[in-house]
């Protein structure tokens, strides 16, 4: 499997419409990493992934995915996108099966005649999302969490190497975002790159390496544990945010100037522990693999 | 029995201008059923209302200027579906809205034009067709044009579905999204083109919607809605054609309401079907 590695360079995005939905945003991304997109809604977050994706055309600076033009590498599979659930048709009439059919295309001739191994590739994809037996379902009559996973599947089937993954945990419980973790997990183990789109605070530190924090321009790039602080998170949510904070002696009977701080959306809360209120981040530790259920 | 059974198909076809308006209200069925699939996925029911509706000031244009008919409708069209997207793209109006006045702004000037201009063009024939006054010669040009888009849309079908699924997905695996998006305007404004003389401008827009819609009632899958779709609309053609001359009514009009009752038909069985589906719902 190739390195791939993803270079944005100053990259504006301006909607048809007059909408600057990005300036100026520059950052590398390395293979064999989860990347956190972290930002309020709007922050540009799917505009972004359009970018990486050829969806719609920089009015400046440039999108580079291992050495070569977005178009190039379009070309030869190297990316995936797991769109937003909101913006799938669920009455469309296709099957489960047919859906990850379609991560083949790029593959089939100009019939787009399903060969041998492309109906191999497909039963593979289902069967490591565990949704083989989904198979000949609508995709409507899905539960959220399957519905998630069959388009992780045709990202499977496809091959990439790059995953984008467009708000994966809306709608899901935690039991289901925790296996699409391992999910994910297995898959940068294998040297993908993925690239999350979200607004859980909670769950990043938990399986993102890396995070970037949008609202328009870049906030913040780096490490999960130098980046994803308070001081970062609050310029890029704002006021947006429920913030509490436990300090010193409201927390502790004895003279620990510790304190906790919870910083949550809607989602699942982002507690931070420690100096001067939780300011610098304690690391919440990686997930253990769950048990298979 | 039989015979009689046979008369009522016989009797007709005895008559040249019945077996011309069988052929062709049979070739535009299939080209307006295809299309009808992509539309009701797509969510264009406007769209084709909109475009079908801006032909008219294209037809009294060519009339003028002294080109043929289907030229003008095809411009027009292709103008309206055009303008309507740049016009959503660069303002804040919703597309609808802009369909709106675009099409019946340009419908509106297609009537001011006409009882202006003297023409040939009667304008009942061109809101409602005129498929029993068809010529071999209308027969060949709009046959052409519905069984070229026909095998481009069958031959295609599976990128142009993945187009109205996902453009997103399709832009990823390198599909050229602005080719295919262009490419379904295109034979929008061919198709109805092609139905223009038999259909007319409004009754067009219920065979590129109906067909599909049935389709999409009775099945899960795309290729099923297909064949739904196609068979729905090429059976309402040659009995909605056969009917017409027995009962004495118009052609066109009773094929669009034998394709209305068998939409309404689906609707009922598939309420029935999506019933069954939700109780038998596991997780
Ligand atoms: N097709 C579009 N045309 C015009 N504006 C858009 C379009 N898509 C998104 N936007 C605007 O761009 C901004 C960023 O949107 P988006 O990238 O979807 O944000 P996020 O995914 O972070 O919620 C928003 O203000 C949104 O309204
Ligand atoms: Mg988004």
């Amino acid at each position: 499997m190739s390195n791939p590695i993803v270079t944005i360079k100053n990259l504006s995005v301006t909607y048809p419409n007059g909408h600057h939905a990005l300036e100026d945003v520059s950052v590398n991304l390395k293979s064999g990493s989860i990347c956190g997109l972290v930002g309020v809604n709007g922050a540009g977050k799917s505009t972004l992934f359009k970018a990486m994706m050829g969806f719609v055309k920089p009015t400046a600076g440039n999108v580079s995915i291992d050495g070569m033009s977005v178009r190039n590498a379009l070309k030869k599979n190297l990316v995936s996108y797991v769109p937003q659930t909101e913006e799938v048709d669920w009455d469309f009439p296709v099957l489960v099966e047919d859906v990850v059919m379609m991560g083949r295309y790029g593959h089939m001739g100009f019939l787009r005649r399903p060969s041998k191994t492309d109906h191999d590739a497909v039963a593979q994809a289902l069967e490591r999302v565990n949704m083989s037996e989904y198979k000949k379902r609508q995709i409507g009559e899905l539960s959220g969490g399957q519905r998630k996973r069959i388009f992780v599947a045709r990202a499977l089937a496809q091959g990439g190497n790059i995953i984008l993954l467009d708000e994966p945990f809306t709608g899901v419980d935690i039991k289901t975002e925790d296996s699409l973790i391992d999910l994910f997990q297995s898959l940068v183990a294998e040297g993908r790159l993925i690239l999350v789109a979200t607004h859980n605070l909670g769950s990043v530190p938990s399986f993102c390496d890396e995070v970037i924090l949008i609202n328009k321009t870049l906030l913040a790039y780096g490490s999960v544990e130098t980046t994803f602080t308070q001081d970062n998170l609050s310029k890029a949510f704002g006021g947006m945010l429920r913030h509490h904070q436990l300090i010193g002696a409201d927390l502790h009977d004895d003279e620990d100037a510790r304190g906790v701080t919870v910083l949550t959306d809607d989602e699942r809360p982002l507690v931070l522990y420690g100096e001067e209120g939780g300011k610098k981040i304690v690391r919440t530790p990686k997930r253990k693999k769950a048990d298979k259920t | 029995m039989i015979d009689t059974l046979l008369a009522l198909i016989t009797e007709p076809l005895a008559h040249e201008f019945m077996q011309r308006a069988l052929l062709v209200s049979i070739l535009i069925g299939t080209v307006c059923s295809i299309f009808s699939c992509f539309l009701v996925l797509k969510g264009w029911s406007l769209m084709g209302d909109a475009v079908s509706h801006a032909v008219l000031p294209g037809l009294a244009l060519a009339f003028v200027i002294g080109i043929p008919l289907s030229i003008g409708a095809f411009i027009a069209g292709l103008f309206c579906a055009l303008a309507t997207g740049y016009i959503k793209d660069n303002s804040r109006v919703k597309e609808d809205a802009v369909m709106g006045i675009v099409f019946s702004g340009l419908f509106a000037l297609g009537l001011v034009m006409l009882t202006k201009i003297e023409t040939d063009v009667h304008l009942l024939h061109v809101l409602f067709g005129n498929i029993l006054g068809i010529s071999s010669q209308d027969v060949i040009e709009a046959g052409t044009i519905a069984i070229l888009c026909s095998l481009i849309m069958l031959i295609k079908r599976r990128d142009f579905m993945l187009y109205c699924f996902d453009p997103a997905h399709a832009s990823v695996i390198g599909l050229r999204v602005r080719f295919l998006h262009f490419g379904l305007l295109i034979l929008l404004a061919l198709t109805i083109v092609s139905s223009l003389k038999a259909a007319g401008i409004i009754l067009v827009i219920s065979m590129l919607i109906a067909p599909g819609a049935t389709g999409f009632m009775l099945t899960k899958s795309f290729d099923r809605m297909l064949i739904i779709a196609m068979s729905v609309s090429i059976f309402s053609c040659i009995t909605g054609t056969l009917m017409s001359f027995h009962l004495d009514v118009a052609t066109a009009p009773l094929i669009v309401v034998i394709q209305a009752a068998l939409f309404i038909m689906a609707v009922f069985v598939g309420r029935q079907t999506q019933g069954m589906k939700e109780v038998s719902y596991g997780t």
